[in-house]
C-alpha cells in the first residue's frame, strides 16, 4: 500500500509542476513525470508474490507467472508518451524563436 | 551543429554498426525473449543519432536527409497493413494468424508475429530519426 | 522488498530536485534519474519487457530535452525574483486540490486486491493457451500482436501522427 501511495505522490508532483510553474520547460518536465507515475501504478497492480516473469522457457514446466495484461497495456502507453513529449518540445522551440523567452508572463504581455 | 574530436569520430564509426546489429537482434527475437518491435526500433534509431552527433549535421546532410527516413517510415506502416490484410484475403477475419505456427522456441515460428515486429521496428526507428533531425538540426535539414 | 522502498525514496527526491532547480540542463538530468529508477522498479516487479522499453524511451526523452535546451537558454529566469502576488493563487488552489486528490485516491484504492495477489481471470486463459494458439514463447508478444492486435495498430497510427506533427511545426518554408 505504501508503494501505491508513492506512485500517487509522483503523479501529484508532476501536476504541481504543470499548474504552478512559470517556465515552459518545467511544465513539459511535469507532464513527463505524470506519465511515468501512471505507468508505474499499473505495473504494481499486476504483481504476484513469488512468481516469475511471463516468458516460457521449458515447454512442460509448471506455470507461476505474474499478470501479463497490465504489462501489455503499459507497453503501448510508454511509447505514446514519447510521441506526446516530442510534439510539446517542437511547439516550445517555435515559441522561443518568436518571443526569445520561456517565461509565460512575458509571453502573455507581448502581443505579436 | 558542429562535430566532435577525431577520437570520437573514429570510435563512433566502429560502434554504430554493433548498435545497429544489437537492435536488429532484439527485433527479430521479439517472440522468444523480452523486447519486441518498439524497443528494437528505438535502438536502431539511436545508432543513427550517434553518427549525426559525432560528425555534425552539416557533413552528413546527404546520407541522412529526412526524405529518405520518411520513405522508410511509410514503408514500415504499409508493410504492417499488408500483413494484417493477409488474414482478410485468405478467408477469415482481419488480422488473424494465417502463417504456419512451427515448433515452439525456434526463431521461425509463431505465424505473423516476427513480420509484424520487423515492420514496427522499421517504422519506429525511422520516425524517431526524423524527429531528432527536426528538433536538433532544422536549419540544415528542413530548408525548402 | 526493501529495494523497492529505497528506490521510491530516491525517485521522489529526484523529482522534487528536477522541478525546483534553476539550471535547465540539471533538471533534464534529474528527470533522467526518475526514469531510470522507474525502469529498475519494473525489473524488481518481474516485468523485463517494460524495463527495456522504459529505459530506451527515457534516454530518448533526455536527448530531446537536451537538444532543445542547447539551442536556447540554459538558465531559468523565473526563479529568484521574490514572491509575486499573482503566483499565490495557483499554489493555494493546488494544495487544496492535491490533498483532496490523495485522500479520495486512498479511499478508492482500498477496494483493490491486496498488493501481491491479483485476480487473474482473463490472464489465466491467456497463460494456459498462449503457446498452443499462437506458437510464441513470450506471452506479452502473443498478447499485443495476436489477442489484442488492434491496440498495436492504433499505436502505430498515433506515432505516425506525432512524427507528422513535429515535421510540420518545424518547417522552414518561406523564411529567410
Amino acid at each position: 500500500m505504501i508503494l501505491i501511495i508513492a506512485c500517487m505522490l509522483l503523479i501529484v508532483i508532476g501536476l504541481y509542476a504543470v499548474i504552478t510553474k512559470r517556465n515552459l520547460i518545467k511544465i513539459a518536465i511535469g507532464f513527463c513525470m505524470t506519465e511515468y507515475g501512471i505507468n508505474l501504478l499499473f505495473a504494481f497492480i499486476g504483481f504476484k508474490k513469488n512468481a516469475l516473469a511471463p516468458i516460457i522457457t521449458k515447454i512442460d514446466a509448471p506455470k507461476m507467472f505474474v499478470d501479463p495484461i497490465p504489462q501489455a497495456l503499459v507497453l503501448t502507453s510508454i511509447v505514446i508518451g514519447l510521441g506526446t513529449t516530442a510534439v510539446m518540445l517542437a511547439m516550445i522551440l517555435r515559441i522561443y524563436e518568436k518571443y526569445k523567452t520561456f517565461d509565460i508572463n512575458e509571453i502573455k504581455k507581448l502581443k505579436g | 551543429m558542429s562535430g566532435l574530436s577525431v577520437i570520437v569520430k573514429t570510435v563512433a564509426r566502429i560502434v554504430a554498426g554493433f548498435i545497429f546489429l544489437y537492435g536488429g537482434y532484439i527485433i527479430v527475437h521479439g517472440h522468444l525473449t523480452p523486447g519486441g518491435g518498439f524497443a528494437g526500433g528505438v535502438i536502431v534509431a539511436a545508432s543513427f543519432i550517434l553518427l549525426v552527433l559525432a560528425f555534425g549535421a552539416a557533413e552528413i546532410k546527404e546520407k541522412t536527409s529526412y526524405i529518405v527516413s520518411s520513405i522508410f517510415e511509410s514503408l514500415g506502416g504499409v508493410m504492417f497493413l499488408l500483413v494484417a490484410l493477409l488474414g482478410l484475403f485468405s478467408g477469415v477475419f482481419f488480422f488473424t494468424n494465417v502463417l504456419p505456427k512451427g515448433t515452439p522456441l525456434k526463431v521461425l515460428s509463431a505465424g505473423i508475429i516476427p513480420l509484424c515486429n520487423i515492420a514496427i521496428g522499421i517504422k519506429v526507428g525511422a520516425g524517431l530519426l526524423s524527429i531528432f533531425l527536426a528538433l536538433a538540426a532544422s536549419h540544415y535539414i528542413l530548408k525548402e | 522488498m526493501v529495494e523497492l522502498y529505497l528506490l521510491s525514496i530516491a525517485m521522489l527526491a529526484a523529482a522534487i530536485v528536477a522541478i525546483e532547480i534553476k539550471d535547465l540542463l540539471a533538471s533534464a538530468v534529474a528527470m533522467g534519474i526518475v526514469g531510470f529508477s522507474v525502469s529498475i522498479m519494473f525489473i524488481l516487479v518481474q516485468a523485463p519487457d517494460l524495463a527495456i522499453v522504459q529505459i530506451v524511451v527515457e534516454v530518448m526523452t533526455v536527448i530531446f530535452f537536451a537538444a532543445v535546451i542547447l539551442r536556447t537558454t540554459h538558465t531559468d529566469t523565473t526563479i529568484g525574483k521574490g514572491i509575486k502576488t499573482e503566483s499565490i493563487f495557483p499554489v493555494v488552489t493546488f494544495f487544496i486540490f492535491g490533498t483532496l486528490f490523495i485522500v479520495l485516491a486512498i479511499y478508492a484504492l482500498k477496494d483493490l486486491p491486496v498488493f501481491g495477489s491479483p485476480v487473474m481471470k482473463v490472464a489465466n486463459y491467456y497463460i494456459e493457451n498462449g503457446l498452443n494458439h499462437t506458437g510464441a514463447a513470450n506471452i506479452i508478444a502473443a498478447i499485443i500482436l495476436d489477442y489484442r492486435g488492434y491496440d498495436t495498430f492504433g499505436e502505430a497510427v498515433v506515432l505516425f501522427t506525432s512524427v507528422l506533427g513535429v515535421l510540420s511545426i518545424m518547417r522552414m518554408k518561406g523564411k529567410k
